[in-house]
């Protein structure tokens, strides 16, 4: 059944050749003639009124072309930027949805936030000058934690108490009755920290206006280049879509981050047409710190019910989540939706409550981060159930498997709106204990004691919905767009194939993936088939790449069009070789009458389609099919993880010793991606639970992590060889049975490392485990 | 941050006094002090200029006094602006007594820095401001030890010319009456505290970071 480099197949990747030569063609690879240089004048500090900017002395410096504030694109009816998803408060009203500016105008609200847009023949030209920019700030008493934001200075007067929202989503009565007639309950307080995303590419734009056409083009840094045509063009009022082009060149690397719609790009292709010239803005890695949407940032107390025998009764949740100083383009959606529906986790749970109150901190806005909601889901239920199985003296993967979903129970519907619909639990927990020797673990702690160390062992059993998303479910779940793909699968004459995709690739691998989808459903060589993505001239309206919907969202229509090309191709070779196109049989790129040995290629097929000297009166000419693929439900990729570590009691210092990842993403089309996937999902997670985290002077507001000096980024030495195998039982909601792997890796990691820590400790701690935490938990009695 | 130190100054203590309300003694004694002007009786500002390799930055600082109480102390409150590199701000309580050998001159400095300097530089702050205060105690106390400031050959900025107009603000009274070997005073009685320690602290705790910033290579 399967073609050579088709699904199934571990194909080096078609797109390694130019990224590794030095020949991908990034967003500061882009040069225009006429080019001038654009930079931000930001915010030193965390909440300030702006009495006064004086624009004389820079206007006046040596190569600036023009300085713009938040006054002249108002006066230019520019709008700002956008929340695109609505959530409701407990008692219904709408979320507090302030204005964010793309340049302040009477006031800044966290540290870096945009103030003036110099622009310059040099970047060092426009940098001198910001320098000259007075500045007159009043400076006001910030808040960054989400735990004091509602006793802190009010940030926007559109949101009393600093609050965004107070939401709630499940049966509070039936879980309450549940804790009432529990034999035993487990409480916890726990912190998710906040994590800058850093993509090895710092975000970018280059704006670009056409005086004879009227056309703006947009190069951007974007997961979504559509979206963010649509944002800018309905929203921000920067030009009409059909004027208006964005292209998302090669992008290295988003992990959420380039999903939103941010100041810098609207305002740098805004001022494109003010100066008459294209712009160009490149972040710095400071930049990135100080802007770049940040990442998790809750504070929880879980409280889980049980009866005598450990079954769950009943699961109870109050979150607290930072969404920074604004809201971020999808911010308001993560800690509800993505957050709170996968906190039934893999469990039997008869009844769960959940509430969050999302507040305004004097910080870079936070919105979706690699699992966007699911990790934080996952440390939840995952940590929860670890210490509820200590508290209770089970094994915590006993505990588990007494809970598990059965494999039998499909479709299982949740107490949080979920419908899962396809996994084995057991399956995957078992593997991973295979994997890793659970049963020989209390050998090696006891010769991990001899030599004075502390060995630890955890799970995590993580379920997440990702590709996003049926669209009629997040419409009436308040999301502002809705959450299909599109394809084009196009023939040349000649029999090559190129393939338009509104996913966008920023590292995945589309090039190669989509490549070997097409190869095998068409037959055609996967050498033949080109890939092209992200420019919206180019590729038709599509919703880009998150949430890890690229496969089983953007591949799916990429099937649907390609089953539109089999069923045209079919009329006609039945025309051609005058037979029924009943009788035409189709297998790898061969079209042959059934029972006879008559038949065509696909690339026959292709050549007469365009030149159609013989062709069926009926039949359109020409051989390229769109479709639109908008999916029946989430998938729900799952598995466990366990970690196993090694504790210096005289140091603090956490080894991996080893990772153990089973996971069950359903059908896999490249093998080796997937696992390459994982490796970077558990790394960052690993990152997150031992090293990473965002601090802010609690006092002043000022970002005390702002390089990697003071953040610290996982690197090889903090890594192990990871044991990474699959199970697989298909999704029954799409045509490719794809579950989605992009964020799997940091959903279950951050929740197995720290249940090994606490594991080997004995106490709990909050994540980051860096030496010094960890050190003083192993010192104190 | 905080710091609390104190010196120990090899000079009677109105010496000392006077040697704090001295500009020129303060220039000398500031590592990289450019120039530094009265704007009232009790403000000052002050230009800090940092060179490293091709690159330059250059501090503004504005220090008010309060709490004057000659010869025995004062508060000085300062901030200190760095363009892209951020700022710092600060304030300290400064104290002088008596002691075996001089003065002992005592200070508590409460000390903030923003903007690049907070994203980069946090880790390095105290040290930095330790380094940085123990080199102004070194030349001060050089200075101070020595008799009164030198002309150093390489002060190219004349400041010190404005002392004929002195209308005597009310609280200068009390500014070194009892100076009996007092030269002229030049300089009006101001208690030009201004460029204390502490306003040289976050001054300095900017320049020092930039430095580091700098040759990082970072931006």
């Amino acid at each position: 059944m399967s073609v050579e480099n088709g699904i199934g197949a571990s194909v080096v990747r078609k797109e390694d050749q130019r990224f590794i030569t030095g020949n991908g063609n990034y967003l500061d690879d882009i040069n225009k003639a006429g080019q001038c240089y654009g930079y931000f004048l930001r915010s030193p500090h965390a909440f300030a009124k702006i009495n006064s900017i004086d624009l004389t002395a820079a206007k006046a410096a040596p190569g600036v072309v023009d300085i713009f504030t938040g006054a002249d694109m108002a006066a230019d009816a520019v709008g700002g930027l956008i929340c695109g998803w609505g959530i409701s408060n407990k008692d219904g009203t709408p979320h507090a949805a302030p204005p964010h500016p793309c340049l302040a105008t009477d006031s800044v609200k966290h540290v870096g936030d945009q103030v003036a847009f110099v622009v310059a023949e040099s970047l060092q030209a426009a940098k001198d000058a910001a320098e000259l920019i007075e500045v007159d700030y009043e400076e006001l008493q910030s808040v960054t934690d989400v735990r004091k934001a509602a006793s802190g200075a009010q940030i926007h007067p559109e949101a009393p108490g600093n609050q965004c929202y107070d939401w709630e989503l499940g049966d509070k009565e039936a879980v309450d009755a549940a804790f009432a007639n529990a034999a035993h309950i487990t409480k916890m307080d726990l912190i998710n920290n906040r994590l800058a995303p850093n993509p090895m590419e710092p975000r970018a734009a280059l704006g670009e206006y056409d005086r004879g056409t009227g056309e703006y083009t947009l190069y951007t840094t974007s997961q979504n280049p559509h979206v963010a045509r649509l944002i800018l063009s309905a929203f921000v009022n920067i030009a009409p879509e059909n004027k208006l082009r964005v292209i998302a060149p090669d992008v290295g690397g988003g992990f959420g981050s380039k999903i939103f719609v941010y100041a810098e790009e609207t305002t740098t292709i805004w001022a494109s047409k003010r100066v008459g010239r294209p712009i160009k803005w490149t972040a710095d890695r400071s930049e990135a710190f100080l802007t770049d949407a940040h990442g998790r940032d809750h504070a929880t107390h879980a409280e889980m019910a049980f009866d005598a025998d450990g079954n769950i009764l009943g699961f109870r949740v109050s979150t607290l989540a930072n969404m920074g100083a604004y809201l971020s383009t999808f911010a308001s959606a993560v800690p509800t939706y993505l957050y709170a529906t996968l906190l039934n986790g893999q469990y039997k749970m008869p009844c769960i409550y959940a509430e969050v109150q999302a507040m305004f901190t004097n910080t870079t806005p936070v919105d979706a981060y690699r699992g966007a909601g699911r990790p934080e889901a996952t440390y939840v239920v995952e940590r929860m159930m670890e210490r509820a199985a200590r508290d209770m003296n089970m094994d915590p993967t006993e505990l588990r498997m007494k809970n598990f979903i059965a494999p039998d129970a499909y479709p299982y519907e949740t107490p949080v709106i979920m419908t899962y619909d396809s996994g084995d639990y057991p399956q995957t927990m078992n593997l991973a204990k295979d994997m890793i020797d659970y049963a020989g673990f209390q050998a090696r702690k006891a010769e991990s004691a001899s030599r004075g160390k502390l060995r630890g062992i955890g799970s995590a059993a993580y379920i997440e919905a990702c590709g996003i998303a049926p669209s009629a479910a997040v419409g009436s779940l308040g999301a502002g767009v809705g959450l299909w793909e599109s394809a084009e699968v196009r023939f040349n004459p000649t029999g090559s194939v190129t393939v338009f995709t509104g996913s966008h690739s920023h590292g995945q691998g589309h090039e190669t993936t989509f490549a070997q989808l097409v190869a095998d459903k068409l037959g055609v060589p996967y050498e033949s088939i080109e890939v092209v993505h992200g420019d919206t001239t180019k590729v038709p309206f599509g919703m880009g790449t998150y949430g890890s919907r690229s496969l089983a969202v953007g591949g799916s229509a990429i099937v649907k069009a390609a089953d539109k090309i089999v069923d045209k191709a079919k009329k006609i070779a039945a025309h051609l070789m005058e037979a029924s196109a009943d009788d035409i049989e189709h297998n790898q790129g061969v079209y042959s009458i059934a029972g006879t040995d008559k038949q065509m290629t696909i690339g026959e097929l292709a050549f007469a389609a365009y030149v159609p000297h013989n062709y069926p009166e009926d039949l359109e000419p020409g051989l390229a099919e769109n479709a639109f693929y908008d999916p029946l439900n989430f998938t729900f990729p799952a598995g466990t993880h366990i970690a196993e570590v090694e504790i210096d009691p005289a140091t603090g210092i956490v080894e991996v010793v080893d990772w153990a990842a089973a996971d069950d993403f359903g059908n896999v089309i490249n093998p080796m991606i997937v696992e390459g996937q994982v490796h970077g999902g558990v790394a960052q997670g690993i990152g997150q639970a031992l090293l990473e985290g965002v601090v802010y002077d609690d006092d002043s507001g000022q970002l005390l992590t702002g390089s990697y000096m003071d953040y610290c980024m996982p690197r090889a030495d903090n890594l192990p060889n990871f044991k990474v195998e699959a199970t697989n039982t298909p999704c029954p909601s799409n045509p490719l049975g794809v579950k989605g792997c992009g964020e799997a890796g940091a959903i279950a990691a951050p929740a197995a490392l720290m249940n090994a820590i606490t594991d080997a400790l004995g106490k709990e701690i909050d994540m980051p485990a860096t030496p010094e935490k960890v050190w003083r938990a192993a010192q104190s009695a | 941050m905080e710091m609390h130190g104190e010196e120990l100054i090899n000079a009677p203590k109105e010496k000392v006094w006077e040697a704090l309300n001295d500009p020129e003694i303060l220039k000398q004694a500031i590592p990289g002090c450019e120039e530094i002007e009265k704007d009232s009786d009790t403000s000052f500002t002050a230009k800090v200029k940092v060179k490293v390799g091709p690159v330059k930055a250059t501090f503004k600082g504005a220090v008010s006094l309060s709490n004057i109480d000659a010869p025995n102390g004062y508060t000085i409150t300062g901030e200190g602006k760095g363009g892209a590199a951020g700022f710092g701000k600060g304030g300290a309580d400064v104290s002088l007594t008596e002691a075996d050998g001089g003065t002992l001159l005592k200070y508590d400095v409460k000390a903030s820095v923003g903007g690049k300097m907070a994203q980069i530089g946090s880790r390095l702050i105290d040290s930095t401001a330790k380094k940085l205060a123990g080199e102004f105690f070194t030349n001060f106390n050089e200075l101070v030890s020595t008799g009164a400031a030198e002309e150093a050959p390489a002060v190219e900025t004349e400041t010190s010319a404005a002392a004929e107009t002195t209308p005597e603000p009310a609280q200068a009274e009390n500014v070194a009456p009892t100076q009996s070997a007092t030269p002229e005073p030049q300089e009006p009685e101001q208690p030009a505290g201004w460029m204390k320690p502490s306003i040289l602290i976050p001054v300095a705790i900017v320049v020092a970071a930039i430095l580091y910033f700098l040759t990082q290579g970072n931006s």
